[in-house]
């Protein structure tokens, strides 16, 4: 086995044992924030294929999770109250009326078909400039949170599904960490990860090396979406409600807030940036509730975007790039063409 | 269901939609030309520019034609600020970082008016001599449509003229041609782009009036859907060129109000969706836009 291999096992076991730990000795409030810092991680190291290495400005994750979180509920909805809910049965090629899928397939299931959604959007989008899958994905926010208040046989309109069975636990959460967190590694330190690290640099040189970028570009994307979906439908097992509302560009900002905090394109950064920054939200939300400006926080992390970007740009975790050792190209017309 | 006179009220409703879609367009797409920056603090100018007009012209009484230069005057500081603080210093650096800041500015401005003006909407009150109504065989419309059709399209004839004859305007379309050759040609590229940063800004708060006015309801997030769309207006146009903008706006304006007027009314809210499906199918039959001219990449 290869030494770096040995330190994801050795990893893994640390997390698990510390996973139990927590999960025996920790009160539940604290518990309940682990949980969520396990999701959003799931969502930002997602995100960091596609905004970090792969170089492309997704906007649509809110979308991606939106579509796990409701694909998840509605195939693991309990049968006794999908009359009361008036939420639809199964059909046949799902397992028909009478199944209920368990936990581990629906998770996936949701992932797969964010998956399919970031195809059917990439396709198009990833062929133009980088720029354009920034509006577009926002776009299909807009899109998917439309169809979620509007599709009211299936997903219930605004008001979204409650009494959703809790199955997210710490362990759950912990293991698709950990299963994320390893593909996206083994991905990136691969032929692939070579790849889409190369168009990220300079485009036109990759793909003089052979390398396809609508290939790459739209596989870092779809991969992304998928952990996406699985983060929505950890989610939505653990809130016990949805709704459209909760999948708004805002949800899309914090995870950009939080990998650009953490640092872009770098193996920690997204971790760190959760941590650092739902940290910082649960030790302000006495004084928000108290002072009753309610917003502080959201403007706050508004604040520590622009402030890393104008003066860290690299964020926590990631190197300043130094000087560049490219010749200058003055025709080149200062990166607006590039 | 059809009739003309149906169709035709729809349509004009659609074509002041449009008027104040394309006017955010032209700001957009001189900055995109330019910066390659999709500015999404241009929508932010038009909640600051709605509530503005709101507060001196509401609240504190001042007359409309000075609220408007006020306006004016105070969006375009706001594109000056906000280039001098934060745009310039990233400018040279990755496309992207741009885009992130400008995400987070819009942010800041939208949960800062949260704050301040608080969560509701405000009711804007037209006032009573732009709420004139006006009843003729075919169209019924009030003052304020007029008003806001005639003062778009003065907006744009100026903004036309400006960009294609004045020194300025020429100055900003080498920029946008190419920022290098141009610096090397002697144009303050720094001040040229601050004053597109102005005149769009300017522009934009503006528009956020005019929303209020005709719509009568002003709220803390009324400019990131607006802003967005503009942007959908300036790719469905053409991106990078001005007249491909403003048609856009108009396209997409049109396209909103008459979907939504002429499907059964249980689509009525699909309507914002309706607009990023056109993106896309614009974005999957013609990239370029209508007007607009396929990008060359050089190396």
């Amino acid at each position: 086995m290869k030494r770096p291999e040995l330190a994801f096992v050795w990893g893994g076991i640390l997390l698990f044992l510390g996973v139990f730990l927590a999960s025996q000795f920790l009160n539940r409030y604290l518990i309940h924030i682990l949980v969520l810092i396990g999701i959003y991680s799931i969502a930002t190291v997602s995100l960091n294929l596609t905004n970090g290495y792969a170089g492309l400005f997704s906007l649509g994750h809110a979308a991606f999770m939106a579509i796990g979180a409701y694909a998840s509920t509605l195939l693991t909805f309990p049968l006794p109250l999908r009359e009361a809910y008036e939420l639809p049965k199964l059909p046949w090629f799902l397992g028909g009326p009478d199944f209920v899928w368990p936990f581990f397939p629906a998770l996936c299931m949701g992932g797969a078909l964010a998956s399919f959604a970031a195809l059917l959007i990439g396709a198009p989008v990833l062929r133009l400039r980088g720029h354009y899958l920034s509006v577009a994905s926002l776009g299909f926010v807009v899109i998917v949170t439309t169809l979620a208040k509007t599709m009211k046989g299936i997903t219930r309109g605004p008001m979204g599904i409650s009494a959703i069975p809790l199955y997210t636990n710490i362990y759950w959460t912990y293991l698709w960490l950990f299963i994320t967190v390893y593909v996206i590694w083994r991905i990136v330190h691969s032929r692939f990860g070579r790849a889409i690290m190369a168009l990220r640099e300079d485009e036109t040189a990759a793909q003089v090396l052979g390398v396809y970028p609508m290939k790459y570009k739209l596989f870092s994307f779809v991969v992304g979406a998928f952990f996406a979906g699985v983060a929505g439908g950890l989610y939505a097992h653990f809130t016990k409600a949805i709704r459209p509302l909760e999948f708004s560009f805002f949800l899309t900002f914090q995870i950009v807030v939080m990998l650009i905090l953490g640092g872009m394109g770098t193996t920690a950064g997204p971790i760190v940036g959760v941590v650092s920054l739902l940290t910082l939200r649960y030790a302000l939300k006495p004084l928000e509730e108290h002072l009753k400006i309610y917003g502080m926080i959201e403007l706050i992390y508004a604040v520590l975007l622009i402030v890393v970007m104008l003066w860290k740009p690299e964020g926590i975790v990631g190197r300043s790039p130094g000087k560049k050792k490219r010749p200058t190209r003055v025709l080149e017309g200062g990166g607006s063409h590039g | 269901m059809f009739s003309w006179g149906y169709f035709l009220q729809q349509s004009m409703n659609g074509i002041i939609l449009g008027c104040i879609y394309a006017l955010l367009a032209l700001g957009m797409t001189v900055v995109y030309g330019i910066l390659r920056l999709i500015n999404f603090a241009h929508g932010s100018l038009i909640t600051v520019g709605a509530f503005f007009v709101y507060f001196i012209f509401f609240r504190a009484g001042l007359s409309l034609p000075a609220s408007v230069f006020l306006v004016l005057g105070f969006g375009g500081l706001m594109g000056l600020v906000l280039d001098t603080i934060a745009y310039r210093k990233l400018r040279g650096g990755p496309e992207v970082a741009l885009l992130i800041t400008s995400l987070g500015f819009y942010t800041f401005v939208e949960n800062f008016m949260k704050m301040v003006v608080s969560p509701q909407p405000y009711a804007f009150k037209t006032p009573p001599y732009l709420s004139i109504m006006y009843k003729t065989q075919f169209l019924t419309f009030r003052s304020i449509d007029v008003f806001i059709i005639v003062s778009s399209i003065i907006i744009m004839l100026i903004f036309h003229l400006f960009v294609k004859k004045s020194k300025m305007g020429i100055a900003m379309r080498a920029v946008a041609e190419n920022l290098e050759i141009a610096r090397l040609m002697g144009i303050e590229v720094n001040r040229v782009i601050s004053l597109t940063f102005v005149l769009g800004s300017a522009i934009a708060a503006f528009t956020g009036f005019l929303w209020g006015a005709k719509y009568g309801q002003i709220s803390y997030d009324m400019g990131f859907l607006t802003g967005v769309k503009a942007f959908v207006a300036v790719v469905v146009g053409g991106v990078g060129s001005i007249p491909g903008a403003m048609l856009g706006g108009f396209v997409l304006g049109l396209a909103e109000i008459l979907s939504i007027a002429f499907l059964p009314t249980r689509f009525a809210e699909y309507r914002d969706g309706i607009v990023f499906a056109i993106l896309i199918v614009v974005l999957l039959l013609r990239p370029a836009g209508i007007m607009g001219v396929k990008e060359e990449v050089r190396v």
